[in-house]
């Protein structure tokens, strides 16, 4: 496919360069995205409005960090099926030990945050399938989880309330941060010199090593950054909620994968876009109940209809990207 | 060698490499001096990229010794490699896909990091693109899967000559033009002589004989994980390069001289052409024969097998089958065997259709089948239904055979099966096609040994995924395969 000029391709560094169908398929999680605020707007158009986006994009937050640690670890070509209960685990801890007593709550925090590093070591180490592994630590997680929080509650810390509440003028708190978050993973991944180190681990793990780098320290280094925004999505999440449950992340395993698949990336060969996972995230939270809402679609059927979305959004990938081979 | 004084960059000494009971390296001898291009050419495995993996530091040789610069090196690894300056272009790409060129520059100089790195990798890898393959199109933006393989070479043989901390004094070239078009290779092969002139060193591996025998200073022949032959270019000619990569000795013909006449009378049982033939040469089996399919490995072969396994259900105008079709994988553990199973249901699961009892897998015809042939060709197991597992590398593969030839398919594809099997089975393999040629069944024997196909009635050498020789049973000598297999200059 020859690359064709494209208008104000100059301007955006991030678009020079491609074909329209690359254009396309880069664009394709922000056409979702467009298309279901589309529909809002055409349902409700009183939602489309400083406080209703507050609201409808509140659990935005949570959603888009658990996302892009999966995306973390899908680079490398694994798949985290605990970040779920990883995520209501470091709720519990948030809502009782960080809220009672702060610096050993952190300290909690941390050592959940080695864990995931040594997972990352273990299944390198080892050749372990990563499915098999972090399914097994779902429920090591959820147990913990169980065992810190046996009935719904807690509190969350004052600062951590007083942050997610916070009411910037004119944007709406959840999308200044939905940027922030793609802004700092797309620079940490797609612009460092050692994040391109990190996609090739995905793209061609002989070629990284037989260039001298050490494959278990990249996938380490995935881990730890799934650990990482794994706890900064727990931590998001009772800062909106107020307190905790020891169930309330276990949606979030599948949900992050969808975003991640959603924004453009890939299950194997280290293709992903953290500014598309974001706004798959995005895609994903409006999709959940606002729109369905908005439908007057009951309760009980807006699960089935999220789904149905999340195939709409991905049959459309799989047929640009078809035509693209 | 002439130039015995000269500044020695690399050397090895009898340096060993046996992957189980295969001998890739056996003892060999190399050295590379400053200044100069070594050639260095060998049919089918016999240890050329190999050698250069040892040579890269990716591979650790079992014995011998290696010295760069002088300097004996002990623990050599790929980092100690690149920090002494030897580089490497592998065979199979290694280009990260998902990256761009710059970041795939980034991924080979470990002092390409820090504020705008991305613009330094990419100018250094397109200053290297304009000097080798000026006009070369490739931006440092590109994502590699969007390049077509022809650019993906070329971004690879630059990235090997981009230099920032590490010296540049060694760069290994294997297969460099295989994906090259004619310009762009004769681009590459003068700047290699350019690079030369100017004191660093290359070896160049190629199976274009005509381009090793103009680049190269000097030229080294293997032959089953040995040097057979060392001498300055100027020494070998085209027949003398073929002589030295063929048989030391001439094989005796062995096994029962076969009537030597096609068996054009028979009805033909399969007829294709390889997707990239341009001529009307076409493959012709009849029935009852045994047909070679030779040339280097990775040049169509096994394609056109699987071509015709796929043809043997759905006729396309390439290609067409008349009879039903068994396929024996070469690649034994990835496609041939159930790992989890016994050796009676490995051999059974190509005729199920015979072995039933209603909807259930009948045990007892399965069993029966099974003794049958393990009677037949001598599977060594005390229990038909013991796992696939405990059999011998050369007892599993007699398995798959009893597979193919224990069902309906008349006829058989081989795809080069008898890889790391000891040389008894062989015998007994060889015997036992020779036999079920004669009731009827046609085989399609892909092999890497060139000794296998004296079992031939009729060979058709492939090169790059064309037929380009066609040899009947009283025309096959080796040389003749070799001269086949490797191309002439362009």
């Amino acid at each position: 496919m020859a690359s064709l000029p494209l208008a104000g391709s100059a301007r955006l560094p991030i678009l020079a360069g491609m074909t329209p169908r690359r254009l396309l398929r880069a664009l394709l999680p922000a056409l979702s995205l467009s298309l279901i605020l589309i529909g809002i707007a055409w349902l409700n158009p009183r939602a489309i409005s400083y406080f209703g986006f507050t609201l409808m994009l509140n659990l935005a937050i949570p959603i888009a960090l658990a996302t892009i640690a999966q995306m973390f670890v899908i680079t490398g070509n694994d798949l985290d099926l605990s970040i779920g209960t990883f995520v209501g685990f470091v709720g519990c801890v948030t809502a009782t030990w960080l809220h009672d007593a702060p610096l050993f709550g952190a300290l909690v925090l941390l050592v959940s945050i080695g864990a995931y590093a040594a997972l990352g070591a273990l299944i390198h180490v080892r050749k372990l399938p990563s499915i098999v592994v972090t399914l097994g630590m779902s429920f090591v997680w959820q147990g913990l989880a169980i065992l810190l929080l046996p009935k719904p509650g807690g509190k969350a810390p004052d600062w951590l309330l007083q942050l997610m509440s916070f009411k910037p003028p004119w944007v709406p708190f959840p999308i200044i941060a939905a940027v922030v978050i793609a802004v700092v993973a797309h620079i940490g991944l797609m612009r460092t010199s050692y994040g391109a180190i990190l996609r090739g681990s995905g793209g061609n793990p002989i070629a990284i090593s037989r260039a001298g780098w050490s494959l278990l320290k990249t996938k380490v280094t995935m881990f730890t950054l799934a650990g990482i925004f794994g706890v900064l999505s727990g931590m998001a999440l009772i800062g909106i909620t107020t307190s905790a449950d020891a169930n309330i992340g276990n949606g979030y395993t599948l949900l992050s994968i969808a975003g991640v698949i959603l924004g453009g990336g890939e299950f194997v060969g280290g293709r992903v876009s953290p500014i598309g996972a974001v706004i798959g995230a995005l895609t994903l939270a409006l999709a959940a109940s606002p729109l369905l809402t908005f439908m007057h679609i009951p309760p009980d059927w807006q699960v089935g209809a999220n789904g149905a979305i999340l195939i709409i959004v991905l049959a459309a990938r799989a047929l640009i990207s078809r035509r693209e081979g | 060698m002439a130039e015995a004084g000269a500044n020695i960059i690399v050397r090895l000494d009898g340096v060993e490499k046996h992957f189980g009971a295969v001998r890739a390296l056996d003892g060999v001898d190399f050295a590379v001096h400053a200044g100069e291009c070594v050639g260095l050419v060998g049919h089918n495995g016999a240890g050329k990229s190999t050698l250069m993996h040892v040579l890269a530091g990716t591979l650790t040789p079992d014995s011998g010794a290696i010295a760069i610069g002088g300097a004996s090196q002990s623990g050599y690894s790929v980092v100690l490699a690149q920090g002494l300056g030897i580089r490497c272009v592998f065979q199979e790409l290694s280009l990260c896909p998902n990256l761009t060129v710059a970041e795939n520059a980034r991924i080979n100089h470990a002092a390409l990091k820090g504020l705008g790195w991305r613009r330094r990798a990419g100018d250094l890898i397109l200053a290297r693109l304009d000097e080798i393959f000026p006009g070369h199109g490739i931006g440092a933006g590109d994502i590699v899967r969007d390049l077509s393989i022809g650019k993906r070479q070329m971004v690879e043989v630059a990235r090997a000559f981009t230099v920032t901390d590490d010296p540049l004094r060694l760069v290994i070239l294997d297969e460099p033009t295989s994906s090259l078009d004619s310009h762009t290779a004769g681009q590459l092969l003068s700047f290699v002589r350019r690079v030369v002139a100017g004191g660093a060193s290359c070896v160049l591996i190629s199976h274009l004989l005509g381009e090793v025998l103009e680049n190269s200073d000097r030229i080294v022949v293997m032959r089953d994980g040995k040097v057979v032959a060392a001498d300055t270019a100027a020494a070998f000619d085209r027949d003398k390069l073929v002589t030295a990569m063929g048989a030391a000795g001439k094989h005796a013909r062995a096994g029962a001289e076969r009537a030597s006449e096609r068996h054009s009378a028979a009805p033909v049982r399969i007829r294709a052409r390889p997707e990239r033939q341009l001529d009307d040469a076409e493959l012709v089996a009849h029935e009852g024969e045994v047909i070679g399919l030779a040339g280097l490995s990775g040049h169509g072969q096994t394609e056109l097998l699987l071509q015709i396994f796929k043809g043997a259900s759905r006729r396309t105008d390439r290609i067409e089958v008349t009879a039903p079709v068994a396929l024996i994988a070469g690649d034994r553990q990835a496609d041939g065997i159930f790992p989890l199973w016994s050796i009676a249901e490995n051999i059974g699961i190509r005729s199920i259709a015979r072995l039933r009892d209603g909807i259930l897998i009948s045990r007892a015809r399965e069993d029966e089948l099974a003794a049958t042939w393990r009677e037949k060709i001598n599977i060594r197991t005390p229990d038909i239904r013991n796992n696939i597992l405990s059999l011998s590398g050369g007892n599993q593969q007699k398995a798959l055979f009893a597979r193919a030839l224990g069902s309906d398919a008349r006829i058989v594809l081989m795809d080069d099966p008898m890889r790391g099997v000891d040389i008894g089975t062989k015998r007994e393999v060889y015997e036992l096609i020779r036999a079920e040629a004669q009731s009827g069944r046609t085989f399609l024997w892909y092999t890497t040994e060139t000794d296998e196909l004296e079992n031939c009635d009729h060979v058709y050498v492939f090169r790059n995924g064309r037929i380009v020789a066609d040899l009947g049973r009283g025309e096959l000598t080796e040389e003749k395969v070799i001269q086949s297999s490797f191309q002439a200059a362009g």
